[in-house]
């Protein structure tokens, strides 16, 4: 295999929440270490609360980890990301409403970006290649979509500029957070199929952020699932899906609405779907308190990654056992 | 047949707009049985909401009905003045919005609202406010200690169930609900549409239940409609439009969305965007985006056509009869 072009090692982000005698720690993501190797799309999973925007977050250089180390292309990131770095390493952000300037024309910001990060175009190449840029996620026809305001797009049509926003600075990982969560389920289909073109046609990975494994499958080669900030599982999309094995994994699969799953399929799941605590969280598995499996070992503990096959890693005492 | 407890026959609803009334609601027709659920599924814009907000008589400007009967119980919700409203709702018909940060009020504690509601649609003193307070909380399965919590206290799976909680108090005979899933992570989301079911299922009250995603309702409702441009272009029972889907855009949405089990597989979704509402277009509404169109289906508008309990409104599925 390739080297990867993103390795993220032991990192940790905590949080101090609450005022001076109430002050505790949030733990959004702790302990978490996964790869990204070049053209290939990787889905981070779980629900709100996982931590999973905090790693987007820490990556693109929005906050600072609290501890670990990212390597990306080879280079092991500072503090702060350089513009290089972020110009290689964008984000697509959740909401298609609030991340582009409205009173800007959708070609005046792209250019913009082409300016700051391709300075070797001149004006006119400026043009060219935003055109190119909007017609390769679909935007048609490129010329007269760039002399558009923003609010003569629709939710998906923006969404879709913003992962030629993120393409203009020739990227080799794009860091997509939640990109489809806010869209009619019908365009969604189409922003999942630009992703995987720009793997397939781009050759540039993508870290996919969703709490929709149906999705995820649907996009991602690799899928890794957190919970309360440590990884659960992780493992190719086809093996986790057809094989989970983290009991929180399960839960997912088993509530995941799917019209075409049988009527019996209604199975006895009692969990409410409570968030995780992880203010000043205790020792042992976080997921232990709603996990059907949980012995005092899970409670006093934390689990370790085990390896389960060359591709598939799970943290789990009640899966090693077996 | 029992009587339908309701009947919205040829709804319409306009919004004004600089450019001329928008209809949102373009004369949409349904009946639902006593206890009946029927989810409503349509993309955003398409007037699902603002159908659900005109059969609670919700609307306000620039948004108006502008025809049609809402008939519940036998009266026409549309010809009451506000009081007799005020009368009926909370008592016989209960909304349940989309986003519960926005719906309940964060400087009151969960049972100051429920007592709020109390007072103002009944004569309940304060030992029976309590006590069905308590009693409507445990039914969605929060402690009774959250009486005295303030919304913030609460996680987002936690206050939609209080609003359903709330929802519940005078034991309604229809609850409209607006999205209330949307903002809820999947096992939250599972185990609120379970405790929906569970409850109309023991207390016998019909929901109206609209949503983007129809995922989240097809293990749950009775009857599915599917919503375009304002207006239902297929009505049936939700196992078999699922499963045997007629009008080419529900056809396309079931293709729209991937899946968890079975063969991984390409998808493509629907081309293209909804009609402008404000000059819509002669013939059938879908008939820009749909692949099979043909030149009546671009000139004369498709009816909603009854048979055998499953309606559609496509030329292709039903051949007009010509003279």
């Amino acid at each position: 295999m390739s080297d990867p072009i993103l390795s993220v090692e032991n990192l940790s982000r905590h949080f101090r929440v609450g005022g001076f005698r109430s002050a505790g720690t949030l733990h959004a993501t702790d302990d978490v270490s996964f790869e990204v190797s070049a053209s290939e799309i990787v889905a981070l999973v779980g629900e709100s609360g996982s931590g999973k925007s905090t790693i987007a977050r820490v990556l693109a250089g929005l906050y600072p980890p609290t501890s670990g180390s990212i390597v990306f292309e080879g280079q092991r990131q500072g503090k702060q990301a350089s513009r290089k770095v972020r110009g290689r390493m964008p984000m697509v952000f959740q909401d298609p409403f609030g991340s582009i300037n409205p009173v800007l024309r959708v070609g005046h910001s792209l250019e913009r970006s082409l300016k700051l990060h391709r300075p070797e175009l001149d004006k006119a190449g400026r043009e060219r290649e935003a055109v190119t840029l909007v017609e390769k996620v679909g935007l048609l026809p490129g010329a007269e979509v760039l002399r558009r305001y923003p609010h003569e797009l629709s939710g998906g049509q923006r969404q879709r500029l913003g992962f030629a926003q993120a393409l203009a600075s020739r990227p080799s990982l794009i860091l997509a957070d939640e990109p489809v969560s806010m869209l009619d389920v019908s365009i969604r289909i189409g922003l999942l199929n630009v992703m995987r073109s720009l793997r397939d046609d781009e050759h540039v990975s993508l870290l996919y952020i969703t709490h929709d494994l149906a999705s995820a499958r649907y996009v991602a080669d690799r899928m890794i699932v957190l919970y309360a900030g440590r990884i659960v599982e992780e493992g190719t999309t086809e093996e986790v899906i057809s094989n989970p094995s983290h009991p929180y994994t399960r839960l997912l699969m088993a509530t995941a609405p799917d019209p075409r799953l049988p009527l019996s399929h209604e199975t006895d799941v009692e969990d409410l779907g409570e968030p995780p605590k992880v203010i000043n969280p205790g020792p042992g598995c976080r997921f232990a308190p709603r996990c059907p499996l949980a012995s005092d070992e899970c409670r006093s503990s934390t689990p370790a990654m085990v390896q389960l096959s060359p591709t598939k890693r799970v943290a789990c005492f009640a899966v090693k056992g077996s | 047949m029992t009587t339908p407890i309701l009947q919205v026959r040829d709804l319409r609803v306009e919004y004004t707009t600089p450019a001329g009334p928008a209809q949102a609601v373009a004369g949409v027709s349904f009946d639902l049985a006593p206890g009946e659920f029927l989810a409503i599924v349509g993309e955003s814009g398409c007037g699902k909401s603002t159908m659900l907000f005109s059969i609670a008589q919700l609307l306000t400007y620039p948004a108006q009905t502008v025809g049609g009967s809402v008939l519940f119980d036998g009266v026409d919700l549309t010809t009451l003045s506000d009081e007799e409203l005020r009368q009926r709702r909370w008592r016989d018909i209960s909304v349940v919005m989309q986003s519960a940060m926005n719906a309940l009020n964060p400087t009151l504690s969960i049972g100051a609202q429920l007592a709020d509601a109390c007072r103002a649609h009944t004569d309940w003193n304060e030992d029976k406010i309590a006590q069905r307070s308590a009693e409507v909380l445990s039914m969605v399965s929060i402690d009774v200690a959250h009486l005295k919590s303030f919304p913030f206290q609460l996680s987002g799976g936690m206050r939609q169930r209080a609003m359903i909680a709330m929802a519940l108090l005078l034991e309604p005979k229809l609850i409209i609900m607006d999205e209330p899933t949307s903002a809820l992570d999947v096992v939250a989301q599972r185990s609120l549409m379970r405790q929906v079911e569970n409850l109309r299922r023991e207390l016998g009250f019909a929901v109206l239940f609209v949503t983007h995603d129809m995922s989240v309702v097809s293990h749950f409702s009775d009857r599915l409609a599917v919503m375009y441009a304002g207006e239902f272009v297929e009505l049936g029972a939700t196992r078999e439009v699922f499963d045997r889907p007629r009008h080419p855009y529900s056809v396309g949405l079931m293709d729209a969305f991937p899946s968890i089990v079975g063969e991984a597989r390409e998808l493509t979704g629907i081309a293209g965007n909804p009609p402008s509402l404000v000059n819509p277009p002669e013939g059938c509404l879908f008939a820009a985006r749909c692949a099979s169109a043909t030149d009546e289906c671009r000139s004369v508008r498709p009816e909603l056509v009854t048979t055998e309990n499953h309606a559609v409104s496509c030329h292709l599925v039903n051949p007009r009869r010509r003279s």
